[in-house]
């Protein structure tokens, strides 16, 4: 079974102080972020190397970013893929999820494939919608939020995750394209060592021109934004409990005593 | 007048709350801007549920056959597909949910409607164009969008964002829609619903709930969150990734995709808040959050925030309550 995999670079967030520009188009401190592989995105590579481990064939990760982004494909050629592609290009800044779908497509159009696999959702942008769209350019039958993948003679039967610990069960024909939901399995481990035993593999490079990308489909002009204005939240609604550990314990405490009823 | 179209959703003959949280946000928009709200209802057996749409739009458009039974990509597709080629509406509003997030992207795409996901405010601006609200960065930062112009649009709409009013003063004329006939389908069919059961402790039953997130760190330290919710007669919940991971059972998660608890007291220790998150626990009576970071989103719908180190404070706490035993 032959895999393609969807893979994204975001930055890390949490524990950060994240601040915005004066004009409120960006994040400021944006290159002073730690980059990481998409956490969706690490449970859909950990899906197919476990595919092909049980099925035979080959697993083709494919990312659009910056030349950083080389991180994240490293990261999943160490957990046993096989072969990566780089779209770097600074056209596709400020793409919508159509553009960003839009540059794959021109990539998968031209691979043999059983299966693509993308995240549910992006960390940064959340927009949910990557994978769906590539599936209908590709018109692949797909399914959304996949919990649960078996590979029969004639399709798959896919498990979908639905709120309220409900799941649905679904036939597909091959190939289709699943968004992959965090759980679906436990992602190994990756090692500096492990990295480091992949930096031989040519990752595959390619741009918009290469592709005969018309700059009007991505990036800023593709997109369906037309403004895109930041803001932090506003304050929350917290009272927020200050002092040293045993003040503030004693006032938690107290709190719990009186909320909770407890004597 | 322009039209503003509701996706309904409906599970097991039962419509789900974003239906009518998504009719009062497009009675919202619809009054400020005089357009009239159509409320879609794909289904196998229309009666009753057609019924219950009936005060909180101007128009209930039924389609009814069928393979319309239970959702299915295909064969809503289809469907739409024609209605909103027939009845141009200016604006379509779907739930950002297990059904939206499968069906939006493809009606964006096939039916080539600008779409943007996921937002907790829709507007129509002076210039017929669409203004959103939505987070990005796991609820960090707000953001808010301007559309290109376009003759339609669509939007998805974040599940809990809108009071669910059912009534909403007006009374619906029904239309039926013909079907159209499913050629070339059956790439995806729908099997069955399955819900998990589990034997574990009923956490929706709890008044003290001692929840702990990704914070927590690894598996052995679930012991000291436990030691604490022994301590006060609490009972231990987690988020999403302590589940996934498999520190605790699945049963224990709170949220979205997990349970919805309103507990007396919410204790939330290393848990950021994503919204899928503070579905399931924002209404608890008392919400206190220990987070490490001060810019956590749980700190915008706690009541109390305590910025600190949880293993700081975890063995504190837990002493407080031994020493009165
Ligand atoms: C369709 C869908 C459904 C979902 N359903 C759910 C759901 O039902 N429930 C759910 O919870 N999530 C759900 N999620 C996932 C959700 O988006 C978040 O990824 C998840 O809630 C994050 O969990 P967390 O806050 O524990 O982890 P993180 O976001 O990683 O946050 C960990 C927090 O711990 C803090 N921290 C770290 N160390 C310490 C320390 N020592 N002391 C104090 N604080 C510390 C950090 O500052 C951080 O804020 C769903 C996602 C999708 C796409
Ligand atoms: N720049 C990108 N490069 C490769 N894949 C991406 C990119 N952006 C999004 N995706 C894929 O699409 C999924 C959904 O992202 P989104 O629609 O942005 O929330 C992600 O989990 C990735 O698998």
């Amino acid at each position: 079974m032959d895999i393609v995999v969807c893979v994204k670079q975001v930055p890390e967030v949490k524990d950060v102080d994240l601040r915005i520009n004066k004009e409120g188009t960006d994040i400021n401190n944006r290159d002073d972020l730690v980059m990481t592989i998409n956490e969706w995105d690490n449970y859909a590579v950990e899906e197919a190397v476990r595919l092909k481990d049980a099925h035979g064939g080959t697993v083709t990760l494919i990312t659009i970013g910056d030349e950083d982004a080389e991180d994240v494909l490293r990261r999943g050629l160490a957990m046993g893929a096989d072969h990566a592609i780089l779209i770097d290009d600074e056209e596709f800044k400020g793409s919508d999820a159509q553009g960003i779908a839009t540059g794959l497509y021109e990539v998968l159009k031209d691979l043999e494939f059983d299966l693509v696999l993308t995240g549910v959702q992006s960390f940064d942008d959340g927009w949910g919608q990557v994978g769906v769209i590539l599936a209908e350019l590709m018109n692949l039958p797909y399914a959304t939020l996949v919990v649960g993948i078996d590979v029969q003679e004639k399709g798959l039967i896919i498990h979908r995750e639905l709120e309220s610990n409900t799941l649905e069960k679904v036939k597909l024909s091959q190939p289709a394209l699943l968004t992959i939901q965090t759980g679906i399995n436990t992602p190994r481990y990756v090692s500096i060592m492990g990295i480091r035993k992949v930096r031989n593999i040519e990752i595959e490079e390619t741009d918009a021109n290469e592709l005969n990308l018309p700059v009007d489909q991505i990036g800023l002009e593709g997109s369906c934004i037309s403004v895109r204005t930041l803001s932090l939240p506003p304050a929350g609604r917290a009272e927020m409990l200050t002092g040293s550990l045993d003040t503030v314990c004693e006032t938690v405490a107290d709190i719990i005593r009186k909320k909770g009823g407890i004597s | 007048m322009p039209e503003i179209f509701v996706i309904t959703e409906h599970r097991k003959g039962k419509f789900r709350d974003v239906t009518f949280e998504m009719l009062a946000l497009a009675d919202k928009i619809a009054s400020a801007n005089d357009c009239s709200v159509t409320a879609v209802l794909l289904t196998d057996h229309a009666y009753g549920l057609a019924e219950e749409l009936k005060s909180a739009c101007d128009c209930v458009l039924i389609a009814e056959d069928p393979a319309l039974g239970n959702y299915s990509a295909d064969e809503y597709l289809a469907v739409l597909e024609k209605i909103i080629a027939q009845k141009n509406p200016l604006l379509t509003l779907v739930g950002n949910t297990a059904m939206g997030m499968d069906l939006a992207p493809a009606m964006s795409t096939r039916f080539s409607i600008p779409c943007v996901s996921d937002c907790v405010n829709v507007e129509i601006s002076d210039n017929a164009s669409l203004k959103l609200e939505r987070q990005i960065y796991g609820g960090k930062i707000n953001a808010c969008l301007l559309m290109k112009p376009s003759s339609k649009y669509i939007a998805t709409v974040r599940a809990g964002t809108f009071p669910a009013d059912r009534d909403r003063g007006k009374n619906a004329k029904i239309e039926n829609f013909p079907v159209p006939a499913f050629d070339n389908l059956g790439k995806r069919q729908f099997i069955e619903y399955i819900e998990e059961i589990t034997e574990d402790v009923d956490i929706t039953a709890a008044d003290i709930l001692v929840s702990v997130g990704r914070g927590i760190g690894k598996p052995e330290n679930i012991a000291l969150a436990q030691e604490f919710a022994d301590a006060i007669g609490a009972t231990v919940s987690c988020s999403r990734p302590v589940a996934d991971k498999g520190w605790l059972p699945k049963s224990r998660q709170v949220g979205t995709s997990g349970k919805t608890v309103k507990p007396k007291i919410y204790i939330a220790l290393g848990i950021s808040g994503a919204f899928q998150h503070q579905a399931g626990m924002k209404n608890a009576e008392t919400i206190i959050a220990v987070n490490k970071d001060p810019n956590a989103p749980i700190f915008n719908i706690a009541h109390y925030g305590i910025v600190m180190d949880m293993f700081q404070f975890l063995p504190k706490i837990t002493e407080k309550f031994k020493q009165e035993k």
